[in-house]
């Protein structure tokens, strides 16, 4: 067989699995927008806050002890205990909870109402804020993330395709591991919307604010839900994306890959967002390693982004999401 | 007491329709023009015109770019950073490739280089609104960055993919390069920015203004009243641009004097030239110097506060500031989401009243 198409092959896989991890990430921006209308450009800091948070308290550091220090004097740095991995999700998922609560309550319950574009710069802000504080919480040196995950070449994978085609394709446990997460997660979160009472409010909610509000559904409750739902959406993907490539800045940049990802599904869609990572991993994997070479690499950067222009310019509203009516 | 239109009589239109219709406000303007071009380059210092004066000049000329786009015509745009890249660029091609050509003429034709760039990026806002282009806009930032990371013809073969600014003259005075004096660096910045922002003014109060405020209000309905949505759209992406452009030239050539694309023009750069609009106020000349002198005076004061008051390392002085510009971006948006240009215009609306107020 060629050996071309093999290597091709392997890319796309790969590229497969990296969608799922942007996917991960677009799909926190999708349950808030619909359920609000806010676009939250903080969710890739949130998803970095979570999976810093979790670091923290697995190692039983102190919060602020920098900042104590500092003040102080002092030179305080652990709490000298070990939190067992599921202990340490859970609390993590609490902090998140409490998280969505205070953003609800102190920021976005004053600005409803308001246009778009402010509810989009006032997360922005949010996101310098969030970012700020973790870094004074939990320090900004780089961490490793082990809560557990299979991680290293898949063997079975390799021999299987070695037998096939006389070339193992490389395939890390952990990329497999994510999928199969996410794909829980997202039938967990279809699930939820569906059959649950909370679910059928916060689809209320997204269809129509003014309509559920007069049916007796109280909007700040559902806001506060569905923030936290994001949050926890972030703190999946904080420790999928951390123990890739460990905790660190670089890991609130992936709320910029999964922008694309959101214009090419449409913000309105959780099957869009899903289908548009695929094709945003996929297709920027291919392009990498078929025209990379020829014009400098590093094209991941920019192609997801002009890949989704180009798009829009024939389908303004992405794949799934709804049709734009403007009415004057 | 002072604050007053009444008794000042106008007898033509051209009177009636001046920028400045009170006679105090005008004597302002023209009192902050002859400060700053009259008392200050005399006085300026090394560190007040690298810290304060320059970065805030050069910043107000962005701001009037990206606030003709987004405040003036609504199309939010996040590729200012990839643009000033653009003008920074094109200057550094043009110095080097040029070395006799006057600076004055090396910025503006960088300006003009960005506009056309940017009339390109701006050709799917046709199609694409709201977010979807503002997330589209990105594709212009990320792309600019990586092209001038990856073509080493923009940064003439240099091993380290730096570009630096030679020293170059204007009017016989050198303005670029380390040996140039400070006012004249800060005379140079100064003239761009009253130029460009007088034109920015009389641009958005005559015909073409009120073509992108009516875009901006409703497209359909500004469709069905006549207006050209392409050249309205586009001659604000050409004219936003082309400040963005002139701003970026002036930031490489005269303040940084050498620059790393993805540091300097980073997305990071976008946000602070968006957060001094919104700051400022969207759709207000005044704002974007308000917006441009908020953004860039916060940082200097809070670091010499924490680190030169307190005492505290740099690094947790440098978290705090993230902490402290995310709380105040969303309390002004809370408190004000018109920005300081409409506090400015309460003020003026009361001072006008009083000390009668009804």
């Amino acid at each position: 067989m060629n050996e071309q198409l093999v290597f091709a092959m392997e890319v796309t896989i790969n590229g497969l699995m990296t969608g799922v991890m942007y996917a991960l990430v677009a799909l926190g921006f999708v349950l808030i927008f619909k359920a609000s209308g806010i676009f939250n450009y903080a969710q890739g800091v949130m998803a970095l806050f979570a999976a810093m948070t979790l670091v923290g308290i697995q190692e039983g550091r102190i919060p602020f002890s920098h900042l104590i220090n500092e003040l102080f004097g002092t030179d305080l740095h652990h709490f000298g205990w070990h939190v067992p991995a599921l202990l340490a999700i859970f609390l993590t998922s609490l902090v998140m909870i409490a998280f969505a609560y205070l953003v609800q309550r102190f920021v976005f319950r004053h600005l409803v109402g308001q246009e778009p574009i402010i509810l989009f710069m006032a997360t922005i802000g949010l996101a310098y804020f969030l970012e700020g504080v973790s870094d004074l919480m939990w320090g900004s040196e780089v961490r490793t993330l082990d809560v557990g995950l299979p991680q290293g070449i898949n063997l079975a994978i390799d021999e299987y395709t070695f037998g096939i085609f006389d070339y193992g394709f490389f395939i890390d446990n952990l990329d497999i591991a994510a999928t199969i997460i996410a794909a829980i997660l997202v039938a967990g979160l279809i699930a939820f919307a569906q059959y649950t009472k909370q679910g059928r409010a916060m689809r209320a909610v997204a269809d129509d604010h003014q309509a559920a509000l007069s049916v007796g559904i109280k909007l700040n409750y559902v806001w506060v839900l569905v923030w936290s739902l994001a949050g926890i959406v972030a703190l999946v993907a904080g420790i999928m994306w951390g123990s890739k490539s460990g905790v660190q800045f670089s890991l609130s940049l992936i709320a910029l890959k999964a922008l694309p990802v959101l214009m090419l599904g449409g913000f309105t869609s959780i099957p869009g967002a899903i289908v548009g990572g695929l094709i945003i991993g996929v297709g920027e994997a291919l392009f990498e390693f078929s025209i990379g070479p020829m014009i400098g690499g590093a094209t991941e950067n920019w192609f997801a982004y002009v890949l989704a222009l180009i798009f829009l310019v024939f389908r303004p509203q992405g794949l799934f999401g709804e049709k734009i009516i403007e009415r004057v | 007491m002072f604050y007053r239109e009444a008794g000042d009589f106008k007898t033509s239109y051209a009177e009636d329709n001046q920028t400045f219709p009170i006679v105090f406000d005008r004597y302002r303007y023209y009192f902050v023009l002859a400060i700053g071009f009259g008392i200050i380059p005399f006085f300026i210092t090394d560190y007040m015109a690298n810290a304060i004066m320059i970065p805030f000049l050069i910043y107000a000329i962005a701001a009037i770019g990206l606030n003709i786009l987004t405040g003036y015509c609504g199309q939010v745009s996040l590729g200012t950073g990839g643009f000033m890249a653009v003008g920074a660029y094109a200057s550094y091609k043009l110095m080097t490739s040029f070395p006799g050509m006057d600076m004055a003429i090396v910025i503006l034709l960088s300006g003009i280089v960005t506009a056309m760039v940017g009339v390109a990026f701006g050709l799917p806002s046709l199609r694409i609104k709201g977010f979807y282009l503002a997330v589209a806009t990105l594709a212009a930032q990320f792309f600019l960055v990586w092209m001038f990371n990856k073509v080493p013809w923009f940064y003439n073969y240099s091993a380290s993919g730096q570009i630096s600014a030679p020293e170059r003259t204007s009017f016989g005075f050198a303005v670029t390069g380390p040996s140039a004096d400070i006012w004249a660096k800060y005379l140079f910045c100064a003239v761009f920015v009253f130029v460009l922002a007088w034109m920015a003014r009389n641009l958005t109060r005559g015909s073409v203004g009120r073509q992108w405020m009516a875009i901006r209000d409703m497209d359909i309905a500004a469709e069905i009243i006549g207006v050209n949505p392409l050249k309205a759209k586009l001659t604000a992406f050409a004219a936003s641009s082309f400040y963005v452009g002139v701003a970026g030239a002036l930031l490489f050539t005269v303040y940084l004097g050498a620059a790393e694309v993805g540091e300097a023009f980073g997305i990071q750069k976008s946000f602070l030239v968006l957060f001094m609009v919104i700051i400022g106020g969207l759709g207000s000349i005044f704002g974007s110097f308000a917006g441009a002198a908020f953004m860039v005076l916060l940082p200097v004061l809070l670091r010499n506060f924490m680190t030169g008051t307190l005492g505290w390392e740099s690094a947790i002085a440098t978290h705090f500031e993230f902490v402290i510009v995310g709380l105040l971006i969303m309390f002004f948006l809370i408190v004000e989401p018109h920005g300081l240009a409409r506090l400015w215009s309460l003020a003026k609306e009361k001072l006008r009243l009083w000390p009668f107020p009804h």
